[in-house]
């Protein structure tokens, strides 16, 4: 599939959803009504671009769920209580997704292996937080997450700035060019003297800075956290980055269908729920419509396939 | 030739790279054993030899990819700054291009300038990247349709070959001065390929140097000034271009031993040898007991020949219990050894459907199949029940022939099985494929070795993916694989 018209899918797919839901529901179609629909799709957007960081050097990461909810435990409870001590902990947060990329690369170790059990690591710490469901959002948080901008909902603009800046770090700057790079063929820049550990390490860390913003901006808007209150995240954000036009391997990656996945698939569920459908039938309608986007870009992909054979023979 | 004339304009007297009596050691095996060597201002060196023969290994330790065991690299032009290989050799204008590409495919053109060139960063680092790699592409393959912005991995393999070029030769932080195109042309077409010799003359009169690698003949003699003749790890001829004919470098570059093997082969094959058993769209055919070698330089389609046909003879359902086809892996690793495993189970995998009885494997059975091949292959351990890897690199290679012929597989395909192989292993293992074609089995073998391919009574030579000879009986000699695998002609002139 060429780059350029990789983008078009994701949009395709999020019209075609959106139109459906004002279809059901026009009310929806206001000032009001789209930002609840889109609220919560700004964390579950952030972990998306968490995600990808990781899926642009050929890894997987299974933790972002708990480590989305870890993050939120520490925002409802030290951030808000002790404000310098919670960024330490966000900051050592950050490196330790550092640490784990550049051990993933220096011992040649499977990435989902690492992750899942990090998985626990972050889960644990969070329940030890937060034994039950409780703490306080810091207010500034609180005031951020709820500002009401002129004629655009909060949540619109605030997807479209994390789009617009993570697609200028990763697509257009020079060191985003070299992540990429890592993903495309890692071989080549270890070559050209590049330390291929940095770079993943540099990635990873992204990933935990994405995933901090993630956790901070959800218990913006729920006020309060829990130990599980993310742990979805994983899941949706992979499907996410799918969803977007990228792909497993191979460094192709793009921050703005990402968002637009992640969008795509928390709008997935308001159209369920318009739709009165019974929350035990929700998942497995999630399910199947990504199923039906992703099976619509294999067909495409594999058009584009025979075209380029066309071509080249 | 005009590349006489330029040669040593800028510095005349040093040398931009010096290699003394350098040697790579890869645990027993010497890839490079005392190689000297100098490249100077304005030359243009052809470096030649047959698969194996450390070139790739000195490229290696031109660009500091690797670092010599013994002996030392000493560059032209050094500031003292740049501590460690790569990026000494990069300081001091050493580019590589290498044969297996080395772009991001999922990166543009331009992008992939970044990886190299490490002084493109900042605000506008992309018009300076398209800058470089648009003049870099003007320059040398005028007419060519690229833009800087395009997806690398939308672009054909010739372009993406002329892409990596380019980028070798575009201007950078430091301007290149010695470039080395590893099989350069070995996708592109005649008239690009020409783009490119020209270009490479031109860049040595202006006083710049290139390390030519190449298996056409008539190409480096095209362009370079001096040839050096790579055998065994070592350096045995360097003169200038002119002093070499075609013939005397295929001469300079083979062996002298291994004759007598072919002609033992050749007078008892007549009685072995039945009728026609198997034939390939790409002309490959075998008769019934025959052993028919793939020979020619590495990566030139054999392997990827066996391959299609081992798939569309094999994996075909209800066939499982009577393979038409067996394969002994030459990368262990990869496609051989399951390292968790036993001996036996190792040995026997191929073999478990006649083994099995009422859906459970029959242990008694699965013992004395191992028991008997251990025996008539002499594989040394005292249990068969220790792990695999307890083996020798021979030993295990034995196991795999043992998973091969224990089956009743017709065709046996061997993909370069005797790397890494010792000698006395592999006298036992020709013994054993003798023996097994006396019985009228049938065996394809890829070889990247000479003398392993003078053991057969059929050659086929390969040549950018298709045969480009047959040889059979006293034909096969290793000066005729050798002159078959490289392109004796002019480059289409």
């Amino acid at each position: 599939m060429n780059g350029k018209y990789r983008i078009l899918l994701p949009v395709l797919s999020l019209t075609v959803l959106l139109a459906a839901v004002f279809y059901l529901q026009p009310r929806a179609m206001s000032y009001f009504g789209l930002n609840l629909l889109f609220n919560l799709a700004v964390p579950i957007a952030l972990a998306t671009i968490a995600q990808m960081m990781i899926i642009m050097v050929n890894d997987i990461d299974l933790s972002v769920g708990t480590f989305v909810s870890f993050v939120a435990c520490v925002t409802a409870t030290f951030l808000n209580d002790a404000p310098l001590l919670g960024v330490a902990i966000l900051l050592a947060s950050i490196l330790a997704y550092a640490a784990i990329g550049a051990l993933i690369h220096i011992r040649q170790l499977p990435a989902i292996v690492v992750t899942l059990g990090m998985s626990f690591v972050w889960g644990g710490l969070a329940v030890l937080l937060l034994p039950s469901p409780g703490g306080a959002a810091p207010a500034w948080i609180r005031t951020v997450m709820t500002v009401k901008p002129p004629l655009v909902p909060m949540a619109v603009v605030a997807c479209v700035v994390i789009a617009g800046l993570t697609h200028l770090l990763i697509m257009r700057s020079s060191t985003g060019t070299l992540l990429r790079a890592v993903g495309g063929n890692a071989q080549a820049v270890a070559r050209s003297g590049w330390s291929v550990t940095k770079l993943k390490a540099g990635a990873y860390a992204l990933a935990g800075f994405f995933g901090v913003l993630a956790g901070v901006c959800l218990v913006g808007l729920t006020t309060s956290a829990d130990a599980n209150i993310a742990l979805r995240y994983t899941l949706l954000s992979i499907a996410g980055v799918i969803l977007g036009g990228g792909e497993f391997t191979g460094g192709r990656v793009s921050p703005v269908g990402a968002v637009l996945g992640a969008l795509t698939l928390a709008l997935a569920g308001s159209f369920l729920s318009f739709m009165r459908l019974s929350p035990d039938w929700q998942i497995g309608a999630q399910g199947a419509i990504l199923i039906l986007v992703l099976a619509v870009r294999l067909i495409f992909s594999r058009r584009g396939r025979k075209w380029k054979g066309a071509e080249n023979g | 030739m005009e590349v006489a004339t330029g040669a040593g304009r800028s510095m005349p007297d040093v040398p931009l790279v010096a290699l003394s009596g350098a040697c790579v050691h890869f645990g027993a095996m010497r890839a490079l054993d005392g190689v000297s060597l100098t490249v100077s201002p304005g030359e243009c060196v052809g470096l030649m030899g047959h698969n194996g023969a450390g070139k790739s290994t000195a490229v290696n330790v031109i660009n500091g990819g690797l670092t010599p065991t013994e002996g030392h690299v000493r560059y032209g032009n050094e500031d003292g700054k740049h501590g460690t290989g790569a990026a000494r050799a990069r300081a001091c204008g050493i580019r590589s291009v290498f044969q297996e590409l080395s772009l991001c495919p999922n990166l543009s053109v331009l992008e992939n300038l970044r990886v190299p060139h490490r002084d493109l960063t900042g605000f506008g680092w992309r018009k300076t990247a398209a800058a470089r790699i648009a003049g870099a592409l003007d320059e040398i393959f005028p007419g060519h349709r690229i833009e800087p912005g395009m997806i690398v991995g939308d672009l054909t393999l010739a372009e993406r070959q002329m892409v990596e070029i380019a980028a070798g030769f575009a201007s950078g932080p430091t301007p290149p001065r010695l470039v080395i195109l590893d099989e350069p042309t070995s996708s592109l077409d005649a008239s690009i390929a020409r783009q490119l010799l020209e270009h490479v003359r031109r860049f040595c009169a202006k006083g710049g140097a290139v390390i030519f690698i190449s298996h056409m003949l008539g190409e480096v003699f095209e362009v370079a000034s001096r040839i050096d003749v790579m055998k065994d790890g070592k350096i045995i001829a360097s003169r200038p271009a002119s002093e070499f004919t075609q013939q005397g470098l295929i001469d300079a570059m083979g062996h002298v031993a291994a004759e007598k093997a072919a002609a033992r082969t050749a007078v008892e094959s007549d009685q072995r040898i039945g009728g026609e058993v198997l034939k390939t769209p790409e002309g490959l055919n075998a008769r019934k007991g025959e052993i028919v070698g793939l020979a020619g330089l590495a990566g030139h389609g054999q392997a990827e020949a066996l391959a299609r046909f081992f798939m569309s003879r094999s994996g075909k359902l209800g066939r499982v219990k009577d393979p038409e086809v067996a394969f002994v892996a030459g990368d262990r690793g990869r496609d051989g050894v399951m390292p968790l495993w036993s001996i036996l189970r190792n040995l026997t995998l191929t073999h478990l459907p006649s083994l099995t009885r009422r859906g459970l494997v029959d242990a008694v059975a699965e013992q004395a199949l191992g028991a008997d091949w251990k025996k008539r292959i002499g594989i040394r351990t005292d249990n068969l029940d220790n792990l695999i890897l307890s083996l020798s690199g021979g030993n295990q290679q034995k196991v795999l022939f043992a998973r091969a012929l224990a089956s009743t597989a017709p065709i046996v395909v061997m993909d370069d099985p005797m790397r890494g192989v010792d000698v006395g292993t592999k006298q036992e293992a020709y013994d054993m494929i003798r023996t097994e074609a006396a019985y009228g089995r049938t065996f394809l073998w890829y070889s990247t070795e000479t003398d392993e391919v003078c053991q057969c009574d059929r050659v086929f030579v390969f040549r950018n993916g298709q045969i480009s000879a047959e040889l059979s009986g006293d034909g096969i000699t290793e000066e005729n694989i050798l002159a078959a695998s490289f392109q004796m002609q002019g480059t289409g002139a």
